[in-house]
């Protein structure tokens, strides 16, 4: 295999140290704070996928959710005993990519003529439809007892359950989803999307089908919270409707902007900040919430943009 | 020489407003037509039909032949429109260079599939594009500002990163929206050789709205007068300053400049002496 040592060689030296950090990373850190760093790289993936959105395309979408929900579900209805289906987890991996793809584009289509505050609020609105539906579609989706037993992936006769098997599930997923957002960005693609969320009707009289990028973005978005989903619904082992509450919405759109909107080293940053400061402060349990509230609100002050913009958004800043 | 875009009798309006009345144009391959008129005549109502913002309420628009009256903006560029904005629309937080790309969207195919594998084909396309986008870049001097931030430039550098990535879009006709505006004397001199460059170096043909006399004289092979929406006069830049009923659109009566001693250069600045003897 040549190409293996060639891209090995190619690696800058810090590369090669941050991978072979981020390898040891659960054996050091042990099976508690692993399980933590797995919650925080599901909200990664959910980042990377919602800055194709908001960063990317500049389309406000409070329900992304939904999205995530879908996944969960899809994957959850065809991988329990709830109707006796066990497709293997990998197969359902692309599955549920096209279902959050495929329900983005249902979605998008209505909504996306829509801008600004105005899609802020039909998504929003979306994102409670899907939980309130999830709660009350008793027969398909047992409603507020959740889905159990919910089978995790295999490798042969070999289960990934433990935290540290599953950071490096993860781990690969988010690579994949860095892979796929890099690539959309330096293109034609992300070039039409940054334009038309500088200046939308300009974007459209220069040439760019404007509506069909807006639903590209929407789709492409779902198809990683469809992703994450599968993930989050296979190492729970059990979801219910509550997983899939606003609050997830929020906190997905607050860690990119927190973490530098468009950027992605600021939305793992972001991730870590918003989901593992809440963990790491537990030890003064009543002032937590307080504690990070008075963070953000310092955060907006100094670092408006981010701790890690994008490098575009940096040039900007410098002039 | 055959004609390049032709309206039929389109008109446009807004609630109560008329904002084109019966508009006939027509504009030949290779011509400079230059749209005169007082301000809120119709001028950029009319580039916004061609350019599918506004649809006409009746009338047809034939581009090559083909009605476009219906077709949106982006199907229209393809079709070989493109144009420049009155107030200067660049995508601001894009480097010089991506915003000429972004103009040159239309004429790249990649798909998703493309970006994602990242195929030969997407990359030869990429690296074409890039190559082009230089050209233009050094086209209109703004060589070695690629990777500005767009509004960092200097207003006359935006202006022409305007036209840049109009060109990008390698249209067959130009429509250029006061591309003096804001200009001391020199840089509309310069801006007027450029659009002359453009025509016969890249062979296109353009259509602009400019207030500038001097501009609209020394370039244009025929000019059109709007006012109220509707074509008042046709012809060359000469027979159109004669012609009386240009003057009354502009001075509203025509006694006043008879004992004048030169004739408007700008006629801009007379409509604004019109509006302040009116008070």
């Amino acid at each position: 295999m040549i190409r293996i040592e060639q891209i090995f060689r190619l690696t800058p030296p810090k590369k090669k140290i941050l991978v072979l950090f981020l390898l040891v990373l659960p054996f050091m850190v042990g099976n508690y704070w692993s399980q933590i760093l797995g919650d925080i790289g599901i909200y990664i993936i959910l980042g990377i996928g919602l800055n194709v959105v908001v960063g990317f395309a500049g389309l406000l979408d409070l329900g992304y959710v939904a999205f995530f929900a879908i996944g969960a579900y899809g994957y959850a209805l065809l991988a329990s005993p709830q109707f006796g289906i066990h497709i293997p987890f990998w197969l359902m991996l692309p599955v549920c990519i096209a279902f959050g793809a495929g329900f983005g584009a249902f979605l998008g289509t209505p909504v996306l003529r829509m801008r600004g505050d105005y899609l802020a609020i039909v998504t929003l609105g979306f994102g409670q439809i899907m939980r309130i539906t999830l709660n009350n579609l008793d027969p398909l989706t047992n409603g507020p007892r959740g889905l159990l037993r919910i089978d995790p992936p295999k490798i042969g006769d070999w289960i990934i359950d433990t935290p540290i098997e599953w950071y490096y599930l993860i781990m690969a997923g988010i690579f994949f989803a860095i892979f796929v957002a890099n690539r959309l960005n330096d293109s034609r693609i992300g070039r039409a999307w940054i334009a038309m969320r500088e200046d939308q009707d300009t974007a459209e009289i220069m040439g760019i089908n404007v509506l069909k990028y807006k639903l590209m973005a929407f789709s492409i978005g779902a198809s990683f919270a469809g992703l994450g989903g599968a993930i989050f619904a296979s190492r729970q082992g059990s979801i219910f409707p509550d997983n899939f509450s606003l609050m997830v919405s929020i906190n997905v759109l607050c860690l990119i902007i927190i973490g530098g909107l468009g950027s992605i080293p600021g939305i793992i940053l972001g991730s870590i900040i918003l989901i593992g400061l809440p963990e790491a402060l537990r030890g003064v349990q009543q002032y937590r919430m307080l504690l990070f509230g008075g963070l953000l609100v310092i955060m907006m002050i100094f670092r408006p943009t981010g701790f890690i913009p994008s490098a575009r958004k940096k040039i900007e800043f410098k002039k | 020489m055959e004609t390049i875009l032709k309206t039929i009798n389109i008109t446009k309006t807004f609630g109560g407003l008329i904002a084109l009345n019966q508009v006939n144009f027509e504009i030949k391959r290779g011509m400079i037509v230059g749209i005169i008129g007082p301000n809120g005549a119709g001028k950029t109502t009319f580039f916004n039909c061609l350019t599918g913002v506004y649809t006409p309420d009746s009338g047809e628009i034939l581009f090559n032949g083909t009605n476009i009256n219906r077709l949106k903006s982006h199907q229209i560029a393809r079709l070989g429109i493109s144009r420049t904005f009155q107030n200067i629309r660049l995508f601001n937080n894009m480097t010089v260079l991506e915003n000429i790309l972004a103009g040159h969207h239309c004429r790249m195919r990649a798909g998703l599939w493309g970006v994602l594998t990242r195929n030969k084909r997407t990359l030869r396309e990429e690296k074409d594009s890039y190559a082009k986008a230089r050209d233009f870049l050094n086209f209109v001097d703004l060589k070695g500002k690629g990777d500005r931030i767009a509004k960092t430039l200097s207003y006359g550098d935006q202006r022409r990163l305007e036209i840049a990535r109009a060109l990008a879009a390698e249209p067959q006709l130009l429509l250029l929206d006061e591309p003096t505006a804001g200009m001391n004397p020199s840089e509309t001199g310069k801006l007027t050789q450029f659009v002359k460059r453009i025509r016969e170096e890249l062979g296109l043909s353009i259509l602009l709205i400019e207030h500038d006399m001097r501009v609209i004289m020394e370039i244009s092979d025929k000019v059109t007068v709007l006012d109220y929406g509707a074509r008042i006069s046709e012809g060359t830049p000469l027979q159109v300053q004669k012609d009386p009923k240009v003057i009354e659109a502009y001075l509203g009566c025509q006694e006043i400049i008879i004992n004048k001693s030169n004739y408007p250069a700008n006629i801009h600045s007379n409509t604004d002496l019109k509006s302040a003897s009116l008070k």
